[in-house]
């Protein structure tokens, strides 16, 4: 809180209205023992103007990095109006009102924006938005276990991005679901047809489809949404939402497409911040929906036959329908959704093919450039979004630290969570990374090897 | 509204026929949806399915609430009523015309152990009090 309105004779003299000695006395009711009185390290108040003068100190001491990092959270462009807009009186609230006869202009913008994202995926329909793209996928797996019915098992491949499938083990595992890990192609980086075979005819609701995946690399979704039909089971995709500009949308994939489609929204006009708050998106088939979690905004007609907006198919929801609820999700991120929907609605289709397709270019730009240095290969040799894993002739850590000193943010040191690897770097490259910053980086980078 | 005296009741508020061919049709009483108010959508257990007495084994939503639908005896699903996929509201124009699902009955005499009419009615009058 930057500003706190009450001064200390407004204190004294609610103390007084209510006969409280001093604000402790509030507290008396927690005993002695459990309070942990003064922290040591913690200075006392400061004025104003010499806190600001700390922080900014503090703030520089952060540096300014050139970031070739993704891994989950990426740095895009977003134009100055996105967050004018979004931060004005009538959109900022801490808490997304529903009410339709108080919040039409909430509840357009966020019909506005499913509308952006069943078009984005090509799905029928999507919901308001969940906490974020791990959060999403886990949702996503248990739609399609109460969809099955029959089976409580998920095939998650190892591609998937290991925080995903952290979070995904964390909220689906008290439920008796089982998360059966899948290995990727060694030599690929993608799912291979040949593996999944082993699981064919046997239990399992659904499989998830991730695209790009985890290491950039695009996965054969067509095949991959088939084979699942085929065996009966839901297909689900892990999306970027950026991608699907260029790629083949969820929608799309195979014969049927795929039934779910999640991801995380950041990219699409989120700032990076320390890892949130972001947003998930979440969409499916028109014949799912009941099953589908969270707020679900819809366009209507009032009694003046006037269109109108307002939540529908509450009837999934835990406030109708308490434990047989579809999730304990009862909320959306409005302000970080209400960004995207601006985001979304200046780039238009064509700004977000651009921006994807800037991306893409950059990080071949950047491979190339890489590549000419002795020791540094790519892991895989698959087409890739605007993300790839680097093999380094040297432990990939110490690489990293040696860019840090030259104010570079190199990648995601894939090595712990893939030890397969070897030394090994995820880098990306978007549309904000200009020539010179290529060129910064693969110098740094020769340089940190050759030292 | 009278209650069919050749029908049986659950007391979760279902009816049972039972037709000439062995199998019972089943819906829900018109008491039900009258609680419910307006329907807009069935979900009917799928053909095939063998269901317990009592086991959940469907769902109706109406604009205000949603309730499971249980099954009344125990057998197996062998027809289900397509025309509420997309006509939910038939049910509200006739409750015991618009079946929603037919059971194979496991043991016919669980239906002889559902209520009859004027049992059926007392619980509606117990329940309203």
């Amino acid at each position: 809180m930057p500003f706190i309105p009450h001064t200390e004779d407004d204190v004294r003299e609610m103390l007084a209205a209510i006969g409280v000695a001093d604000i402790d006395a509030l507290f008396d009711e927690i005993p002695a023992a459990l309070k942990g009185g003064a922290i040591p390290g913690v200075p006392g108040g400061m004025k104003e103007m010499d806190i600001a003068r700390l922080m900014n100190e503090r703030a520089r001491m952060d540096g300014e990095y050139l970031s070739f990092l993704g891994a989950g959270a990426y740095e895009h462009h977003i134009p100055a109006a996105v967050w004018q807009i979004a931060t004005r009186g009538e959109f900022y609230s801490a808490y997304t009102p529903y009410q339709a006869e108080a919040s039409q202009g909430t509840l357009q913008l966020l019909y506005e924006y499913q509308s952006m994202m069943a078009s984005l995926t090509a799905l029928d329909a999507t919901n308001a938005s969940l906490y974020d793209g791990a959060s999403a996928l886990a949702e996503a797996v248990l739609m399609a276990v109460r969809l099955h019915k029959s089976s409580r098992r998920v095939l998650m491949p190892r591609s998937v991005n290991p925080r995903y499938r952290d979070v995904v083990r964390s909220i689906v595992s008290s439920q008796g679901i089982e998360i059966v890990e899948v290995p990727f192609d060694a030599r690929s980086g993608c799912l291979a047809l040949e593996t999944l075979q082993s699981h064919a005819g046997k239990d399992f609701a659904g499989l998830v489809v991730p695209q790009p995946n985890f290491f950039g690399n695009l996965e054969d979704v067509d095949g991959l949404a088939d084979w699942t039909h085929a065996q009966g089971a839901l297909a689900i995709g892990c999306v970027n939402p950026v991608s699907l500009a260029l790629l083949k949308p969820p929608g799309a994939w195979g014969s049927a497409g795929a039934d779910i489609a999640v991801g995380e929204g950041q990219s699409l006009g989120v700032p990076l911040a320390n890892g949130g708050p972001y947003f998930g998106f979440m969409a499916c088939r028109q014949a799912l929906v009941r099953q589908m979690p969270g707020r679900i905004v819809g366009r209507t007609v009032d009694a003046d036959g006037h269109p109108g907006y307002t939540l529908t198919l509450q009837a999934r929801e835990q406030h109708i329908r308490r434990s047989k609820a579809t999730s304990n999700i009862c909320t959306n991120q409005g302000l970080a959704v209400t960004a995207a929907t601006i985001h979304m609605a200046i780039l238009g289709a064509e700004g977000l093919r651009n921006v994807a397709a800037a991306s893409h270019a950059n990080l071949q730009a950047l491979v190339e450039r890489v590549l000419r240095i002795p020791g540094v290969r790519r892991l895989f040799s698959g087409p890739v979004f605007h993300e790839t894993v680097l093999g380094l002739p040297r432990p990939a850590a110490a690489v990293l630290a040696h860019l840090r000193s030259r104010g570079i943010l190199g990648g995601h040191d894939v090595s712990t969570e893939y030890p397969e690897f070897g030394a090994a770097l995820l880098v990306c490259a978007t549309e904000t990374r200009t020539e010179a910053d290529l060129d910064a980086y693969a110098a740094a980078l020769a340089d940190a090897l050759a030292s | 509204m009278s209650i069919p005296a050749d029908l049986k009741y659950s007391d979760s508020h279902e009816w049972v026929r039972l037709d000439a061919d062995g199998n019972a049709t089943i819906g829900i009483t018109h008491h039900a949806q009258d609680l419910l108010g307006d329907l807009v959508f069935v979900e009917n257990p799928k053909v095939g399915r063998k269901l317990r007495k009592g086991e959940e084994c469907g769902v109706v939503e109406s604009v205000k609430a949603a309730s499971d639908i249980y099954a009344p005896i125990g057998g197996e699903v062998v027809a289900v009523n397509a025309e509420l996929e997309t006509a939910p509201e038939k049910i509200n124009q006739g409750a015991y015309q618009a079946w929603m699902f037919k059971l194979k009955p496991a043991d016919a005499s669980e239906i002889a152990s559902l209520l009859d009419a004027a049992g059926y009615q007392k619980l509606v009058e117990a329940e309203s009090k």
